[in-house]
């Protein structure tokens, strides 16, 4: 009779196996991670959570002030300061994604090399550490939309806003993927970390966060609406503010895109996983 | 012989290589560069002044076909000198890095511990942590609730176990961690030298717990240590590796043995002046250079005078300083120290130093020096100077015309003086009473 192993250790595993439900197992260690990041990010600091809120909105006043009033670009008639907000607080959660678990193997190698417990549970921890963020900034936004329709502006939130927890679960995916990718990439390739940060800000203006796709030639705004993030933000901006209506068409290109770079993502994770401590 | 459903690990033909030397450019762009360079044939821009192309590719196997098969229940020793592939080996099983040929096969789950407090936040507190490290080796947070008061108890921290661990004393963060492992409902449990750290009660508990485990739990143990003692109380089993290979399976006193003397290299002349200081600091105020048995041999009779000489580079004057020999068997159990007398000055520069020294009460057998300068201050104060991390070996013999059988295990590590006896006297015959 063949005897029935727990776990069998070969140089190689097979590429398609994702291993997801041994992370599924890990799943108190995820939420543990979780409480601790909450936890330790902001003891001993002045500010404290301030912090998430304090970022976004200095970065909201500087582009009403640069991109709206300087260079005075449409915001299809909506108040400038909500517009950017609108679309600064979404990126923001999807650049803290990117740039957070792209370092997940540099910054736990001390962890990595002396226990194990699947890779994974780690970037999602992260992405789910910033949706807590994501939340606080969220809440800001909400008091902002509330004080702008207290004000009179022409705002119309519509039923595309009830999207919003599905849009963010999107970017978390979109985010982790990528930085997964990266994070396996920069084991061997230190510095590819710096592009993450400089790669990422770019990323943002191939993206309508301080624009509205409105104003594009048919040509330019197809090639706009390919990059996976232009029509979560345009959505969700839409669904709040009820201006720039994006074809769902687009949205679902996105969600294609979304899936492939998670899943090629997460094979490259687990592959630089297995021997990543004799180079990093 | 025990059947194949009580085999906890089966390894076959196992092999891990390393790469020498620098594992690519680091960077992109150093890649990038040696890759086109390659490319024009022109020589590499980011190799090393003198090495060849060549030895870019050596590589040096840290395990070299590991065959073992471990039952059930069973508490196996692990032994060998460093970079023997102890390390690489624990690593494998733990899943930490994966092996370059062969397989392991595992029956049950495995719990690591390569060091003690792995995944310990220093801000959480200590009933935090436990839930932490608990997950990280593979509880559940239901799993831990119903162990945690064992494990407090264990952990003998319970008046701090609402502190930040960070305010914990080392001793204290040990304890906790080698807790949470020890009450991990894992089949198999792998320890890493971890009870090197932790006073002698807990150490002694410690072993107390895991042989404990074995028994009454049937849980298998693995446990790698360069204490013999602690191999010897714990294990039941024991293997002695060396250059990425077992070399010796079974019995612990014999696996203690032929590790020793694996162990002992003894050289006359070694040079000790890019050896491995004790401390960071340690040696820049005067560096010793080599240490040097005189008449070229390493072995003395049981009462004949080792004679040495000490070379010494000084950065600066010295004054009152001292030079001492701790000596362990060659099991590293120590025996005791010899210390010269006070140099009141020394000077700058290059010097040496001839001395002979006469242990007198070492029985026949395999001992370790390590040398340590120290500076000796006037409120007998000592800061140590200079300690090379380095095992010089010697050996004793007997004295000709005496063989005597000495067994370190029973007898210990010293022949203490002869009974000198002062009179005998002869009182009466059986017959005459």
């Amino acid at each position: 009779m063949q005897k029935q192993w727990t776990a069998v250790i070969r140089p190689k595993n097979n590429l398609l196996d994702l291993k997801l439900k041994e992370v599924w197992k890990y799943r108190d260690l995820v939420r543990l991670f979780v409480v601790r990041d909450f936890k330790t990010r902001y003891k001993q600091t002045i500010l404290g959570p301030l912090w998430f809120i304090i970022q976004p909105l200095f970065t909201t006043v500087i582009y009403n002030f640069v991109f709206g009033n300087i260079a005075g670009l449409s915001t299809d008639g909506m108040p400038g300061f909500l517009f950017y907000m609108a679309g600064n607080v979404p990126w923001l959660y999807f650049s803290t994604c990117i740039t957070n678990t792209s370092n997940t193997f540099v910054n736990n190698a001390a962890v990595f090399g002396k226990v194990y417990f699947p890779r994974l549970t780690t970037p999602i921890s992260t992405v789910i550490t910033s949706v807590l963020n994501f939340l606080i900034q969220f809440a800001m936004f909400l008091i902002f939309w509330v004080y702008f329709i207290i004000q009179g502006a022409p705002i119309q939130i519509n039923w595309v806003a009830a999207l919003t927890p599905v849009f963010v679960i999107q970017m978390a995916i979109l985010g982790m993927g990528f930085g997964i990718i990266i994070s396996s990439l920069t084991t061997k390739y230190r510095d590819l970390q710096v592009l993450v940060s400089f790669g990422v800000s770019l990323w943002m203006y191939a993206t309508p966060v301080i624009y509205s796709s409105s104003t594009l030639s048919p040509k330019m705004y197809t090639a706009l609406m390919l990059n996976p993030m232009s029509p979560i933000i345009e959505l969700m901006r839409y669904g709040w503010l009820g201006a720039g209506k994006t074809p769902f068409v687009f949205w679902g290109i996105s969600w294609v895109t979304t899936f492939i770079v998670l899943f090629l993502g997460i094979i490259i994770f687990n592959k630089v996983e297995k021997t990543f401590m004799d180079t990093v | 012989m025990p059947e194949e459903k009580d085999i906890a690990i089966q390894i076959n033909g196992l092999k891990k290589r390393y790469r020498l030397g620098v594992i690519g450019g680091g960077t992109l762009q150093g890649d990038i560069q040696s890759w086109w360079a390659r490319v024009r044939g022109k020589e590499d821009p980011n190799l090393k002044i003198g090495k060849v192309a060549g030895n870019r590719n050596e590589t040096f196997m840290a395990l070299d076909g590991i065959d073992l098969t471990v039952y059930k229940g069973e508490r196996l020793g692990i032994i060998g000198h460093n970079g023997a592939g102890k390390s690489t080996l624990l690593k494998l099983l733990s899943r930490v890095t994966a092996p370059t040929e062969g397989e392991i096969c595992i029956d049950g789950r495995i719990s690591s511990m390569l060091e003690v407090g792995t995944g310990f936040n220093r801000e959480l507190t200590g009933r935090e942590n436990i839930y932490l490290n608990g997950a990280i080796l593979g509880m559940t947070t239901a799993e831990v609730d119903s162990k945690i008061e064992q494990i407090i108890e264990f952990s003998e921290c319970a008046k701090f176990i609402d502190t930040p661990v960070k305010r914990y004393s080392s001793g204290m963060y040990v304890k906790l961690a080698f807790a949470v492992a020890a009450h991990l409902d894992s089949e198999i449990l792998i320890m890493d030298e971890v009870l090197a750290v932790g006073d002698m009660a807990f150490q002694q508990k410690c072993l107390g717990k895991m042989s404990d485990v074995s028994t009454t739990e049937g849980r298998t143990v693995l446990y790698v240590s360069h204490n013999m003692n602690t191999i010897r109380q714990l294990c039941d089993r024991c293997i002695v590796m060396e250059h990425g290979k077992i070399i010796f399976n079974g019995d612990v006193e014999e696996a203690i043995s032929v590790y020793m003397n694996s162990a002992f290299k003894k050289t006359s002349y070694i040079d000790l002046l890019e050896v491995k200081r004790a401390k960071e600091y340690m040696g820049e105020k005067a560096r010793i250079k080599s240490f040097e048995f005189i008449k070229n041999k390493a072995s003395f009779l049981h009462d004949e005078e080792i004679e040495f000489c000490v070379k010494l580079i000084a950065n600066q004057p010295l004054s009152n300083m001292r030079i001492r020999l701790e000596i362990s068997y060659a099991d590293m159990t120590k025996i005791g120290i010899s210390e010269s007398k006070t140099f009141s000055k020394i000077d700058e520069g290059e010097n040496e130093f001839y001395f002979s020294y006469k242990p007198g009460i070492l029985p026949k057998g395999k001992y370790i020096i390590a040398l340590d300068l120290y500076g000796f201050g006037d409120n007998f104060t000592h800061q140590t100077i200079d300690h090379p991390v380095y095992n010089i070996g010697f050996e004793i013999l007997d004295n000709e015309g005496e063989k005597l059988v000495w067994n370190h295990n029973y007898m210990g590590h010293v022949r203490l003086g002869t009974i000198v006896c002062d009179n005998m006297i002869h009182l009466r015959g059986q017959n005459n009473g």
